[in-house]
């Protein structure tokens, strides 16, 4: 058991595993961090922006608010997309390995 | 368009037969879902995480029902019934952080951990200086926290029910204990369901209620908030003036969920990774969908009932929701409104209680006094003993703190969650060369800066303290920004000078279990 735990944790497949997740996260985290502190940044730096007129008194920053907590919701479904398509086969697939040795 | 302005009267402040009735229905439904759970609490892993046997759905919806609290609900619909746009912004800034939970640490968490946060930064490391550090931060994020709560709540429920502070607080404190004393951990779950339908239902309907007074057409609503408060209302105001606090009150609200000991605890109610990563998606639905209709709630109150006759019930805005559903529902309407906030308290506080109990009596207890061997009967019996001692120190804090400004208390606690507990546990999972003293030093000094720098900050200094403004010492009103990266640094150079050969190399066995669950409980 030792041993083939030893062979997973080297093998190619266990490490791109690993990076792929670092990677997907770390996107994910900076689109994260982009949308809030970009809305954030917006208010604070360029207010006319947001409250240039979009209807009949409806400034733009109301469905702005509204989209980033939106887009908040979406980078999670991206991520569970991916995780359950691509991270928990592969995960299966090495686990599989482990214990067939 | 309705432009009426609402009767001044009103039976807020009252106990009415609808408000009374509705409570009683939603205690003895919980009560006896308690019951039910409390024969199926024997073992510790029943007690402290429900068996493992909540689904991902049903822990979606129980980590809404842990995290949005009356200070949401009450709190952001006051807010931006009085001051606009703004509560908007706040309100979006409580929702960043779930994301950032699912993509960092929920799955990690969930595979390496058993009952607290503090399995997970301990778990390579030397267990008992890392456990009494991490129960240092978890206890004084939670009790932070629960002052907050139970202030809140003693106040809320006098303006609702008319039923003095005291009384108010010890009630809250009984039926909580119920829960968690006897249905531990499941009993929680479900009462923290309960309470997101309930209020995930009530404040659907009073939307679709104001809405309808406006035609369906959101832009009506926000015209008649233009016409009485002008165009201002509907703008950002002063609640974003400096970068720089905004980043770092952004940062702790974002990070701190991921420090936060009863959110974490959750992770380890479901069975595998799988349904730790799909539960952070549905509370992120429940918890935006709620962020995305109450801002609705509160321009409807501006609208409909005004902010005069709305601060004239509470100066800060709390009643701006209750009064609204008074006025489009009558007295039954508000009745459900004021029960759903209660219920609201007693499930945020039933989770920080649970939360608090179990770094006492797993981490303290059983790891550091009794050195991990503990029998089940033992540890069982400790939590429930934990348990009551927390329940009572949280009432006597909250009557103590009656009538004191603790606003602060919850950035505070988010404060020391994203300082002392978030830099450990991430450094802890993703980091080969974090060592013990590492962890120690980086738990203490977020902890220490993030409480030291509050104090002498313009919210507490100047806002609590009512000192000059000039005499204040530390600019930022929420530290998070320094604290946490004071935190990481620490921690990172301390690990650096010390070497920990055997936490390096369980290291390498833990990232089977880290990616792949192998050897998860």
């Amino acid at each position: 058991m030792q041993k083939s735990v030893q062979k997973i944790l080297d093998s190619k497949d266990f490490k791109q595993l690993m990076s792929k997740r670092a990677t997907v996260s770390t996107i994910l985290m900076v689109l994260l961090f982009a949308i809030y502190y970009g809305y954030i940044f917006l208010i604070g730096l360029n207010k006319q922006f947001l409250t240039q007129k979009i209807g009949e008194v409806t400034p733009l920053g109301i469905p702005l608010g509204v989209a980033v907590i939106l887009a908040a919701w979406v980078l999670t479904v991206i991520y569970v997309v991916w995780a359950n398509a691509t991270y928990d086969p592969e995960v299966k697939r090495l686990k599989g390995q482990l214990l067939s040795k | 368009m309705a432009d009426t302005t609402a009767a001044v009267q009103s039976t807020l402040g009252q106990p009415t037969v609808p408000s009374i009735s509705f409570f009683i229905v939603i205690v003895l439904i919980t009560l006896a879902i308690t019951y039910w759970a409390a024969k199926r609490t024997k073992t510790t892993k029943e007690f402290y995480a429900a068996g493992r046997s909540v689904s991902a759905f049903q822990n979606g919806l129980a980590l809404a029902g842990d995290y949005m609290s009356a200070a949401s609900f009450l709190g952001i619909a006051g807010m931006v019934a009085l001051k606009g746009y703004d509560g908007m912004i706040y309100a979006i800034g409580w929702l960043v952080g779930w994301p950032a939970l699912m993509f960092l640490i929920a799955e990690p968490l969930r595979n390496l951990g058993k009952f607290t946060f503090a399995d997970v930064v301990a778990f390579r490391l030397r267990q008992t200086p890392v456990r009494i550090a991490s129960a240092i931060g978890g206890i004084l994020t939670v009790l932070f926290y629960t002052i907050a709560q139970m202030v809140g709540s003693g106040s809320l429920i006098k303006l609702m029910f008319g039923l003095p502070y005291e009384i108010a607080e010890i009630i809250v404190g009984c039926i909580m204990l119920a829960y968690v004393l006897f249905g531990g951990m499941l009993a929680t779950t479900w009462v923290q369901i309960i309470k997101a339908c309930l209020l995930l239902a009530g404040v659907s309907v009073l939307t679709v209620i104001v809405l309808a007074q406006f035609n369906f057409h959101p832009g009506e609503l926000y015209a008649a908030v233009a016409a009485k408060y002008g165009q201002a209302a509907l703008e950002p105001g002063g609640l974003v003036t400096s970068p720089l606090d905004a980043f770092s009150l952004g940062l702790a609200l974002m990070l701190g969920l991921l420090g936060l000991p009863h959110i974490l605890q959750r992770f380890f109610t479901v069975p595998d990774a799988k349904a730790a990563r799909i539960s952070v998606l549905y509370a992120t639905g429940f918890i935006g969908y709620f962020y995305i209709i109450i801002p609705i709630v509160g321009f409807g109150a501006a609208a409909l009932i005004g902010r005069e006759v709305i601060t004239n019930m509470d100066k800060g805005g709390n009643m701006a929701a209750p009064l609204l559903a008074e006025f489009l529902g009558g007295t039954p309407f508000l009745g459900f409104i004021a029960a759903v906030a209660f219920a609201t308290i007693l499930a945020v506080v039933a989770g920080l209680t649970l939360a608090g109990a179990s770094a006492f009596s797993h981490d303290i207890y059983v790891h550091v006094i009794k050195g991990g061997k503990a029998t089940e009967q033992e540890e069982v019996k400790a939590s429930r003993i934990a348990t009551f001692i927390f329940g009572v120190f949280a009432v006597l804090l909250g009557i103590l703190f009656k009538g004191q400004n603790v606003a602060f208390m919850v950035g505070l606690a988010f404060a020391i969650a994203c300082s002392a507990n978030f830099p450990a546990l991430v450094l802890s999972i993703f980091w080969k060369r974090f060592t013990t003293q590492g962890a120690v030093w980086a738990i203490l000094t977020g902890a220490i800066l993030a409480v030291g720098l509050i104090i002498v900050s313009p919210t507490v200094w100047v806002d609590v303290l009512k000192n000059p403004k000039e005499s204040v010492l530390f600019p930022l009103k929420n530290p998070a920004v320094v604290s946490m990266t004071a935190s990481f640094i620490v921690g990172i150079l301390v690990s650096l000078m010390t070497r920990e050969p055997e936490a390096e190399a369980k290291f390498e066995d833990e990232k089977l279990r880290t990616y792949l669950g192998v050897g998860a409980e």
